[in-house]
């Protein structure tokens, strides 16, 4: 009996129409986990490095974690693993919701899709009953429009759906994957369904999952939960209200943007508005915020409350969470919110990214603004900043016009514009848009997780170490004293030592070496929260969160009964994320790639940056090209890439 | 019948809050299966959150008993502008429909307060709904002495009527002579 997973997959051949239940290898869970880490693996075994994003050999998977499904609170992830069109590296968009939970229920650990179909369909399971289904009535549908349609169809009131708008259908690179409340957003894996003709991907499951050792297990969880309760009631002092709490940022309840909208340069990341956030701002900002929340919601079997339903006005209904609030008006400089409930109610039923395409429309509009795109690329738009940015998301898109070039983003519209264009583009890292920092003084950490991490999202920045030192050494001891999620006491020290001015503060303190420890664990933890399928807003996105890297292995051995302990656990997910950095760099990536953009902040360091990458990769065992080197892929039973490595004449036998 | 005092249990549904998490579904059929907390299946949960986001539906819902046949007529509620049908609010087992049987056999189920269980301690959904939306009360009032049916003989009886008597009894006999473990 399998435990925590199902140990099937569901695999389909959407060229032939041919459908598997294929029971799967229980050594790949004991090396992998679920998740990122076994989804990694699949495409290092079945996905050639040559293989683009839209290639019908690209693998759509759509998987949930291991502890998926569990009572564990706030395992709801389902992780999107495929071939980035806007970066060409080895993506993993994620979502909350209810789909991977649901996907479990129906018996199985991950759908597997490859090639394409020929025609526009969508996929119902059903427990045992799998179809491929026209949709060739749902073309152009929204995502959220589509819900109660498929449901009605279905005569199942209780599916979950995971379903691409126009943007998805005509392969825009920041095309989302949409389920309601929440949405796999990141770097195009909507435009990898919509290559595959996938308009949505529904599930209902009405089985078992079985824990090996439940009793233990809801213990464990129980403790959490007492936890969970405590955080909620206790919220960290000394750190802004967005970060005293747990869970994805609160920005359905809070209603105080100072810092989001005064310290990003929104727009295209030129220029931050410094004194924006004015007490008549602030008045209309919060009164249109509590009018437009219905109610607020949450992921499957999580306390937290992150999203909302919006009824907004005339406004079609929508669900929303985190920072699309704004996105949109501070990209297109326009000062009410109310312009933001309604071109995001719009953008999600067209299914694109709330980070990236605010800042591609503002792109454009700087681009007009600085004479290298003209009124023929913009002839039919209106001259307001909204109708401007309404005008341009129905050209992004359906791909019309100007909207073609804008539709791959900010890095590849750049090139093909030219011009000048390109220095245009100053807030992407491996061609994927940014958040749009603009500080004064280079943050070592932050610099080392933008750069390195494989996940290039907002969510790789973050981990749970405090983004700021405290002001007084009082503060720091109080913070030290109650924090049972670092890996090692010793952290605590450069905790206490780390001020806001002086010697031992920003850019060289925390010093390289102490950089790499605490990037290194934050990173862990994003990775086991990406296997096990957990909301990083409840492990690696927060501070001081419910589950961290002295509980993880509990959850994990009593629920999958396999024998996991601390240390096998960061062994497991070391060995998929080395797997997964040696798949990119068969993809090409180097070093030269780990750079965050020029004017994230005001003052840089070369050479400190240098010298932090040289540390990092260092301490992570892969060589001055962030390539892992033999022996350390040795250290993790990754003989085979090694052997990869090494015959493609990456990895030289002898100097690593 | 005899009049006599009866703590009666109750759980107080304040709707208006529910998220949807459905974090009682999962406990009560984590901890109603057996051995206790070895599975999960919401599916078999004896409470289940009604769900209709867009017209702001959230509303978790108890299984009640078990009865052979729906409801002459149906009619259809507005509240608040929202509308429901008379099912929605019903706890029935009921051949109208799916809700509160078990996925497999068809079942029916029935919130026990989870007294068979763990006797005396708070229902867990109650425990695990940390939104405060199912709020647990007791109070004690006089009712009339009645005969209740245990889990196997409600089972039975609804096997009874979708099959007949005769065809159960001969299932029966049948399957202990195979030896079935019944
Ligand atoms: S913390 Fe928020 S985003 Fe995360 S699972 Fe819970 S409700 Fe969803
Ligand atoms: S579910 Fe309830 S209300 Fe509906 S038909 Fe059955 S008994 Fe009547
Ligand atoms: S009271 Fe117990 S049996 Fe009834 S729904 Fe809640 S958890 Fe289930
Ligand atoms: S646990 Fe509470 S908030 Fe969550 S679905 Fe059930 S009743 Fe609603």
């Amino acid at each position: 009996m399998r435990c925590a997973e199902t140990g099937y997959n569901l695999e389909i051949d959407l060229a032939t129409g041919n459908i598997e239940k294929v029971e799967t290898d229980p050594k790949l869970t004991e090396l992998h986990l679920g998740g990122l880490g076994y989804n990694v693996k699949l495409f290092w075994d079945r996905v050639p490095p040559e293989t683009k994003a839209f290639d019908p050999e690209n693998l759509l998977i759509f998987s949930s974690g291991l502890l998926c499904g569990t009572p564990a609170f706030s395992f709801n992830r389902t992780c999107v693993t495929t071939i980035s069109p806007q970066t060409e590296l080895l993506a993993y968009p994620m979502m909350g919701g209810f789909w991977a939970a649901e996907l479990k229920y129906a018996g199985y650990d991950r759908v597997i899709f490859r090639n394409k179909s020929p025609k526009l369909v969508y996929i119902y399971i059903n427990n045992d009953k799998v179809e491929i289904r026209d949709a060739s009535h749902l073309k152009g549908m929204g995502t959220v429009e589509i819900r109660d349609i498929l449901k009605k169809e279905l005569n199942e009131p209780k599916v979950s759906i995971a379903a691409i708008g126009l943007a998805g259908e005509n392969r825009v690179f920041t095309a989302s994957i949409e389920q309601g409340r929440s949405s796999a957003s990141r770097l195009g894996g909507g435009a990898v369904m919509g290559d595959k003709n996938i308009k949505a991907v529904v599930v209902r499951g009405t089985k078992d999952i079985n824990l090996a050792r439940g009793e233990e297990f809801i213990k464990h969880v129980n403790k959490v939960g007492e936890y969970i309760k405590f955080r909620n009631e206790n919220p960290l002092k000394g750190v802004m209200t967005i970060l005293s709490g747990i869970g994805s940022p609160q920005e359905m309840k809070h209603t105080d943007e100072k810092w989001h909208t005064e310290n990003f340069s929104w727009g295209n990341a030129r220029t931050r508005r410094r004194d924006f956030w004015t007490d008549e701002i602030n008045q209309s900002w919060s009164s249109t915020q509590r009018a437009a929340i219905k109610r607020y919601i949450s992921c499957f079997n999580c306390p937290q409350q992150c999203g909302a339903l919006i009824s907004y006005k005339d406004v079609p209904r929508f669900k929303q969470k985190c920072f699309t609030k704004l996105t949109y008006s501070m990209a297109a400089y326009v000062d009410n919110l109310e312009f933001n409930f309604r071109i995001a109610q719009r953008a999600t039923e067209y299914g694109v990214d709330g980070f990236s395409t605010p800042q591609i429309l503002a792109f454009a509009v700087e681009l007009y603004e600085a004479g290298i795109l003209t009124d023929k690329d913009f002839e039919g738009c209106p001259p307001d900043k909204e109708g401007r940015f309404n005008w341009l998301l129905d050209r992004v898109v359906r791909r019309e016009g100007i909207g073609d070039i804008l539709a791959d983003g900010t890095y590849w519209a750049a090139r093909r514009i030219g011009k000048g264009a390109e220095a245009f583009d100053h807030n992407t890292i491996k061609k994927h848009e940014q958040l749009p920092l603009k500080l004064g003084m280079m943050d070592p950490l932050y610099f080392l997780m933008y750069s390195t991490n494989e996940k290039i999202s907002i969510t790789q920045i973050e981990g749970n170490w405090p983004q700021a030192p405290f002001p007084t050494k009082e503060m720091r001891e109080e913070f030290v004293k109650d924090w049972p999620q670092l890996p090692d006491d010793h952290f605590k020290q450069y905790f206490l030592d780390w001020e806001p001015r002086g010697e031992n503060s920003n850019p060289y303190y925390p010093t390289p070496d102490m950089c790499s420890e605490i990037v290194d664990w934050m990173e862990e933890i994003h990775n086991i929260d990406d296997a096990l399928g957990l909301c990083c807003g409840m492990g690696s996105f927060c501070l001081k969160p419910p589950y961290h890297t002295h509980n993880y292995h509990l959850l994990v051995s009593s629920a999958t009964g396999l024998d996991i302990d601390q240390v096998g656990l960061k062994k497991i997910v070391n060995r998929s994320r080395n797997l997964h950095r040696a798949y990119n760099v068969l993809k090409g990536m180097r070093r030269a790639d780990e750079k965050p953009p020029q004017d994230h902040w005001k003052k840089r360091f070369p050479e400190l940056e240098e010298q932090l990458l040289d540390t990092y990769y260092k301490y992570k065992g892969w060589n001055m090209e962030g390539i892992p080197t033999k022996e350390k892929l040795l250290e993790l039973d990754l003989d085979y890439v090694a052997e990869d490595l090494e015959r493609r004449g990456i990895l030289k036998d002898g100097q690593n | 019948m005899a009049k006599i005092k009866k703590k009666i249990k109750s759980i107080k549904v304040n709707a208006d809050k529910c998220n949807g998490c459905r974090s009682c579904e999962i406990i009560c059929s984590n901890f109603h299966a057996t051995p206790k907390y070895s599975s999960i299946n919401p599916a078999r949960s004896r409470i289940q959150v009604i769900l209709d986001p867009m017209t702001d539906i959230w509303l978790p819902v108890f299984a009640g008993e078990y009865t052979p046949a729906e409801c002459m007529g149906r009619g259809k509620y507005v509240i608040d502008g929202k509308e429901y049908d008379d099912c929605t609010f019903c706890r029935a087992s009921c051949p109208a429909r799916d809700r509160f049987k078990e996925p497999d056999s068809g079942l029916p189920i029935k919130c026990d307060m989870c007294e068979e269980n763990d006797p005396g301690q708070p229902p867990l959904c109650v425990q695990w709904c940390y939104n405060e939306v199912l709020i647990y009360e007791e109070r004690e009032e006089e009712v009339e002495e009645e005969v209740r049916l245990d889990e196997i003989e409600i089972g039975l009886e609804s096997l009874v009527d979708k099959y007949g008597f005769q065809k159960l009894v001969d299932s029966i006999a049948r399957m202990s002579q195979k030896g079935s473990s019944l």
